[in-house]
C-alpha cells in the first residue's frame, strides 16, 4: 500500500461511478461495564458530491457514532467495528493505516460539532486554531497562516476578522464560535464535511444565520454535506436525502419531499404527525407511545414493534430488511405499504 | 459516545400514555416489574457503589487486612499471652534476643516480648487514626459545609483561616502544639493532628457543596419553601459528602503515620505507653545488633497505612468513577 | 381554557438587575445586568401564556422572579392581591404554594439521593398542614398515577427513569401542593423528539382537569403556539409584543417577533426555495449596557432615529389590534407568506 492519502484515495471520482462517500453495512459496538452495547447495526448510506444528507435520530440512535465512525475518532476500545465498510471515493477509510486516515481526516472529510465552546482550545487564539490547519498540514509560516486565517474568518462573515484575529473562543458569542469552528473545518477544502448538531445549543434566529453559511459554503465548493441532526425543521430546510435512524439502525431513507409528503416508516410518520400543526390547536397532539429503545435491552426483531400502531406478530420476531419501496427509497418495516398507503394498524 | 444512553437498569416495563391509560411497551409477556429486580442491582447510589465496591479485589484485600487490625487493637489478648504492660515480663538479662520459639518476634533492649508490644501497639495507632479522621471530618464537614452553603463573608472569613493553617508545616505545628500541652498521650496527638488536618477536608467539602448547591434540585426546594436545614443536611450533603469520605479515609493511613512520627521524636506517646513509633525509635540505636525491634513494628506501621490507602482508592473508584 | 374573572397574577413594572462589582475587600457596583426591565403583564386562572425569546432575553430570569428564587430590583407580583415581592417569612412560604415549576432538564432537578416517593412527597415535609403524615404515601402514589406513572415504583430512583418519565416525576412534585400557578421553564428542550408531545399532552390535560394557568416559557414556537392562549415576546429584557396566539404568530407587528417567527424552520420542505427569510445580522447587545431607546434598533431594518431617542411602550398601536412595542409597527405575515 502506498502512504499518502492521495495516492490512497484518488482525488476526483474514484473507481468508476462510486460515490463520494459510502457506509455500507456498519456495525459499531461499545464494550461498556453494563454489558454490550451495539449502537450501530448495519447502517448503510450514500452521499453524493454537492448533496446534503440529513441523518435524523434521538439521542442513542447512533447517529453520531456512525458519523465519528466515519472520521474515524471513536475510542477504540471499548469502541470495535466489528463488520461494516466506509468507502471513500471507493476506498474502504477503516482498511487504511492510522497514518494514511489523519492524511484524511481533517482535510478531505472535516466535521462540526455542536458545542463550540469545548471543542476550541481556550487557551489559543481562534486566528492561531484556525492557523494551525494551514501550518501543520500545508507547512505554511506563520504569518501565512494567520492571513489565511483572517481569509477564512471573513469568508465564515465574522464581522472585522483582522482585529478579532487574535481573540481567544470566550471572547466570541455562541453563533461567532460555530462560525470559527465551521472556518477550521473548511480551512483546508474537505469534500465531506458531516455537522453534528451544529445548531442545537443556539438560538434560532443564530441557526438560521448559520444554516444560511452552511448552504453558501457548500454551494461554492460543492462539498457533500451530512446534517445530523434531531430536528425535522432544520431538515425539511436544507435537506436533499434523509436517513431515518432509530436504535442503530437506518429505518427509511428518502429523498426530503417523499418522506415529509408520504413516510414509509411507523416511526417517522409518528414524528410528523407529532409536530404541533396550527389546525391542532387545542387538540391533544399525536404522541409515539412509550419511550426509545434501551441499548442494553433491545426489543427482538423490529426494534420499533413495542411502540408502533401497525405491529403484526411477526415484528416482534423477525427484524426487517431495509424493504425498496423504489430505486430512490427504503423503508425497514414489513408494513411499509400500509404505512404508505395511511392506513392506520 | 455522547450518543448512548447511560447505562443503567433497564427502563421499567409499563408506560401510561397520556391519557393516564396504561401501556405495555415492552415485550407484551412478563408481568411489569420484574425488571430491576431481575439483575439483583440495588438502586441508591450509596447501595449502588456498595455493590461496586465488594466486586473489587482491592477493597477486599485492604478491608480484610483492616478487620484483622481492627481486631487486633480491641482484643490484643486474644493474640498474646503476654501483657506487656506487666514490667515483669521483662528481663534485662533476655535482652536483644533474636526471633525464636519464646519470644517470636524477639525481644528489645529491655529484654520484653517484641511481638506482644507490636499486637498491642496496633491500639494507639488505630484509635489516634480513627479518632482524629472523625473530629477532622466533623468539623472540617460542618464548616465547610456552612462556608459553602452561605458564602459571603462567612466564606471568606473561613476560608482565610484555613490558609492560616495551610502555611504552618505540619511536623513543626504538632511540635508546637504537643509543647504547650506539656504530655504526649492519644488524645492530645490527635488534638494536634485534628487541629493542622481539618482544612483540608473542609475545602474539599466547601466546593463540593459549591457544586452540589447550584444544582436544579436545591432551586428546586427552594420553590418548595425549604428552609436552609432542610436545604444543606437533605439536598446538599448527601451529594457533597463523597469526596470527603474518599479523603477521610485515605488520610486515616496519613494519621496513623503521623502519630509513629511524633512518638518516634519523643512528642508523641510516651513510655511506659506502647506506640509503633516509639518501639521503632527505641530500637533504633542497637539496630545494627538486633533488627527485629525495629523492623516488625516498622512492618506493621506501614502495613496499617497501606490498607488504609488502598482501601481510600477503592472507595474512590467506587463512589466517583470519573476521578479514575 | 378560556381565562375568566380577575387575573390570578398581576405583574407590573417588574424589574431585576444583577449588580456588576469590582474589587474584593471594598465592592464598588461598576453597573448592572439588566436582565428583566420592566415587564407588566397579567394571567388569569386556567390560562396559558406562553413566553418567548432568544437566550439571555431574561425569560428565566422572569421565571426565577415569578417563583421567589431571585428578589425583584422594583416592582410587583401579585398573586391574588398580595404582592409575593414584598413578602417574607411564613406568609412567603404559604404563597409559594400557590406557584410551583417545573424545570428544563430531569437530570439535574431531582434529587440523586432520593426516592421517588421522598421528592415528591416532599412539598408535604415542607407545608405539613397540607396533608397529615398517614395520607402522604397515598398522595404520592395518586400523583405518580395522575402523570402517567406506575404507582408501585415509589421506592426508585430517579436515575431508574428515562428523561421523559423523569419530567413527569418533576411535574407530579409541581403538583403536589395544588397550586393555581405552574411556571414551566423548557419543559420539552431537553427531551428525545418523540418524548415531547407525551409531556406537552399531560401537561395540557393537566390544565383542565385541575384548572391551571401556566406560563410556558419556551425557545420552541411551535410547541408555544401549541399550548398558549396569549404570547408575550421578549427580547433584551423588555416584552416587546404581548397578544393572543393568532395574533402573534399570524400578524405579528413587532420586527423582532417577524423575524423571530421566519427564522424558526417549517417541517416541511414545499416551497422552501420561494419562503420568507428575515435573518437578523449579528448578534443581541449586552444585556449590561443595552442600546437607548428601542433595544432592537440595532440590528432592526426598520430603524430611524426616534428608535434611538424615544422608548416604544408596550401598547396597541395603529392598525395593530395587541400591543407591540416598535414605533413603526405594522402586521406582517411571515408564517404564510411565500
Amino acid at each position: 500500500m502506498k502512504n499518502t492519502a492521495t495516492e490512497v484515495v484518488p482525488a476526483e471520482g474514484g473507481l468508476g461511478n462510486d460515490p463520494l462517500l459510502a457506509v455500507d453495512n456498519l456495525h459499531v459496538e461499545f464494550a461498556t461495564r453494563a454489558g454490550l452495547v451495539k449502537a450501530v447495526n448495519g447502517v448503510s448510506y450514500t452521499l453524493n458530491a454537492g448533496e446534503t444528507l440529513a441523518v435524523l435520530g434521538e439521542s442513542g440512535s447512533g447517529k453520531s457514532v456512525t458519523a465519528q465512525a466515519i472520521m474515524g475518532i471513536l475510542d477504540m476500545p471499548p469502541a470495535r467495528i466489528p463488520l461494516g465498510e466506509v468507502r471513500f471515493r471507493g476506498t474502504d477509510l477503516l482498511k487504511l493505516k492510522e497514518e494514511a486516515r489523519t492524511q484524511i481526516r481533517g482535510q478531505r472529510i472535516a466535521m462540526i460539532f455542536q458545542d463550540a465552546l469545548s471543542a476550541l482550545n481556550p487557551v489559543f487564539t481562534v486566528g492561531w486554531q484556525i492557523g494551525e490547519m494551514f501550518r501543520v498540514h500545508r507547512g505554511m509560516s506563520r504569518r501565512d497562516a494567520e492571513t489565511k486565517a483572517v481569509e477564512l474568518m471573513d469568508r465564515v462573515r465574522i464581522p472585522a476578522a483582522k482585529q478579532r484575529v487574535n481573540d481567544y473562543p470566550h471572547q466570541f458569542s455562541g453563533g461567532m464560535r460555530q462560525r470559527i469552528m465551521i472556518a477550521m473545518s473548511i480551512a483546508l477544502d474537505p469534500e465531506v464535511l458531516i455537522a453534528d448538531e451544529p445548531t442545537t445549543a443556539l438560538d434560532v434566529t443564530v441557526q438560521a444565520q448559520i444554516m444560511e453559511l452552511l448552504a453558501e459554503l457548500q454551494r461554492e465548493s460543492n462539498m457533500g454535506l451530512i446534517l445530523i441532526t434531531h430536528d425535522l425543521g432544520v431538515v425539511a430546510d436544507v435537506a436533499d436525502k434523509i436517513a431515518v435512524m432509530y436504535g442503530g439502525r437506518i429505518v427509511e431513507n428518502a429523498p426530503v419531499h417523499d418522506i415529509y409528503r408520504t413516510p414509509g416508516h411507523p416511526y417517522t410518520k409518528g414524528l410528523l404527525e407529532s409536530i404541533p400543526r396550527v389546525d391542532q390547536k387545542g387538540q391533544e397532539l399525536y404522541a409515539i407511545k412509550g419511550l426509545p429503545p434501551n441499548l442494553l435491552d433491545m426489543p427482538s426483531g423490529c426494534s420499533f414493534h413495542p411502540r408502533c400502531p401497525y405491529r403484526q406478530d411477526n415484528c416482534v420476531t423477525d427484524v426487517p430488511e431495509l424493504y425498496e419501496i423504489n430505486p430512490t427509497r427504503n423503508s425497514a418495516c414489513h408494513y411499509w405499504r400500509e404505512v404508505l398507503d395511511g392506513t392506520d394498524g | 459516545m455522547s450518543d448512548i444512553r447511560p447505562a443503567g437498569p433497564p427502563h421499567p416495563e409499563t408506560e401510561h400514555d397520556a391519557t393516564g391509560q396504561a401501556v405495555a411497551v415492552g415485550t407484551p409477556e412478563p408481568p411489569p416489574d420484574v425488571k430491576p429486580a431481575k439483575q439483583g442491582k440495588p438502586a441508591s447510589l450509596w447501595s449502588d457503589a456498595w455493590y461496586d465496591l465488594r466486586r473489587r479485589p482491592l477493597f477486599i484485600f485492604s478491608s480484610v487486612l483492616i478487620l484483622i487490625l481492627l481486631v487486633i487493637a480491641v482484643f490484643p489478648q486474644w493474640f498474646s499471652s503476654v501483657d506487656p504492660f506487666n514490667a515483669a515480663t521483662c528481663q534485662l538479662a533476655q535482652a536483644r534476643n533474636p526471633p525464636g520459639s519464646a519470644h517470636w518476634f524477639g525481644t528489645d533492649n529491655l529484654g520484653c516480648d517484641v511481638y506482644s508490644r507490636t499486637i498491642y501497639g496496633a491500639r494507639n495507632s488505630i484509635v489516634v487514626g480513627m479518632s482524629t479522621t472523625i473530629v477532622t471530618a466533623i468539623v472540617g464537614g460542618l464548616l465547610g459545609l456552612i462556608a459553602g452553603y452561605r458564602s459571603g463573608a462567612t466564606d471568606t472569613v473561613l476560608s482565610r483561616t484555613t490558609e492560616v493553617f495551610f502555611a504552618i508545616p505540619p511536623i513543626l505545628g504538632a511540635l508546637l502544639i504537643l509543647a504547650v500541652f506539656r504530655t504526649g498521650n492519644v488524645w492530645t496527638v490527635m488534638l494536634a493532628l485534628a487541629v493542622l488536618a481539618w482544612p483540608m477536608t473542609f475545602r474539599i467539602m466547601r466546593a463540593a457543596v459549591i457544586m452540589a448547591k447550584n444544582q436544579d434540585y436545591v432551586m428546586a426546594a427552594r420553590a418548595l419553601g425549604a428552609g436552609p436545614g432542610r436545604i444543606m443536611f437533605r439536598h446538599i450533603l448527601p451529594n457533597a459528602v463523597a469526596p470527603v469520605i474518599v479523603v477521610a479515609t485515605i488520610n486515616l493511613g496519613g494519621f496513623i503515620a503521623a502519630e509513629a512520627a511524633l512518638s518516634f521524636l519523643g512528642v508523641g506517646i510516651q513510655s511506659p505507653d506502647i506506640s509503633w513509633g516509639l518501639m521503632i525509635a527505641d530500637a533504633r540505636d542497637r539496630f545494627l545488633e538486633a533488627y527485629s525491634p525495629l523492623l516488625f513494628p516498622a512492618l506493621f506501621l506501614s502495613v496499617t497505612v497501606l490498607a488504609f490507602i488502598m482501601l481510600g482508592d477503592a472507595v474512590r473508584d467506587a463512589l466517583d468513577p470519573k476521578l479514575r | 381554557m378560556a381565562p375568566t374573572g380577575d387575573p390570578i397574577l398581576e405583574v407590573r413594572d417588574l424589574v431585576k438587575h444583577f449588580p456588576l462589582s469590582q474589587g474584593i475587600v471594598f465592592k464598588r457596583q461598576i453597573g448592572a445586568i439588566k436582565a428583566v426591565d420592566g415587564v407588566s403583564f397579567d394571567l388569569h386562572r386556567g390560562e396559558t401564556l406562553g413566553v418567548v425569546g432568544e437566550s439571555g432575553c431574561g425569560k428565566s430570569t422572569l421565571a426565577k422572579v415569578l417563583m421567589a428564587l431571585e428578589r425583584p430590583t422594583s416592582g410587583s407580583v401579585m398573586i391574588n392581591g398580595k404582592d409575593m415581592a414584598k413578602a417574607r417569612g411564613g406568609d412567603l412560604k404559604r404563597m409559594r404554594r400557590n406557584v410551583q415549576m417545573v424545570m428544563q432538564d430531569p437530570y439535574t432537578s431531582l434529587n440523586p439521593r432520593m426516592t421517588v416517593g421522598d421528592i415528591i412527597g416532599e412539598p408535604y415535609e415542607i407545608h405539613p398542614d397540607v396533608a397529615p403524615k398517614g395520607e402522604r404515601r397515598r398522595k404520592v402514589q395518586d400523583l405518580l398515577d395522575v402523570v402517567g406513572l406506575n404507582p408501585d415504583h415509589i421506592n426508585r430512583y430517579p436515575h431508574q427513569f428515562s428523561g421523559g418519565q423523569r419530567q413527569r416525576i418533576g411535574i407530579a412534585r409541581g403538583l403536589a401542593l395544588q397550586p393555581e400557578i405552574i411556571i414551566c421553564d423548557e419543559p420539552v428542550s431537553a427531551l428525545d423528539v418523540s418524548i415531547q408531545a407525551q409531556v406537552i399532552n399531560l401537561l395540557d390535560r393537566l390544565q383542565t382537569e385541575f384548572d391551571l394557568a401556566y406560563i410556558f416559557i419556551a425557545h420552541d414556537l411551535s410547541v408555544v403556539r401549541h399550548i398558549s392562549d396569549r404570547v408575550a415576546v421578549m427580547y433584551l429584557g423588555k416584552m416587546v409584543e404581548l397578544g393572543k396566539d393568532l395574533e402573534i404568530y399570524d400578524k405579528p407587528a413587532h420586527p423582532y417577533t417577524q423575524a423571530l417567527l421566519s427564522a424558526v424552520p417549517v417541517p416541511d420542505p414545499e416551497g422552501r426555495e420561494q419562503r420568507e427569510r428575515i435573518i437578523l445580522q449579528g448578534d443581541p447587545p449586552s444585556p449590561a449596557n443595552p442600546p437607548s431607546g428601542c433595544r432592537f434598533r440595532t440590528r432592526c431594518w426598520k430603524a430611524e432615529e426616534i428608535c434611538a431617542e424615544e422608548e416604544p411602550l408596550l401598547q396597541i398601536r395603529p392598525g395593530t389590534g395587541h400591543e407591540s412595542a416598535c414605533h413603526f409597527a405594522e402586521t406582517h405575515d411571515v408564517v404564510h407568506a411565500t
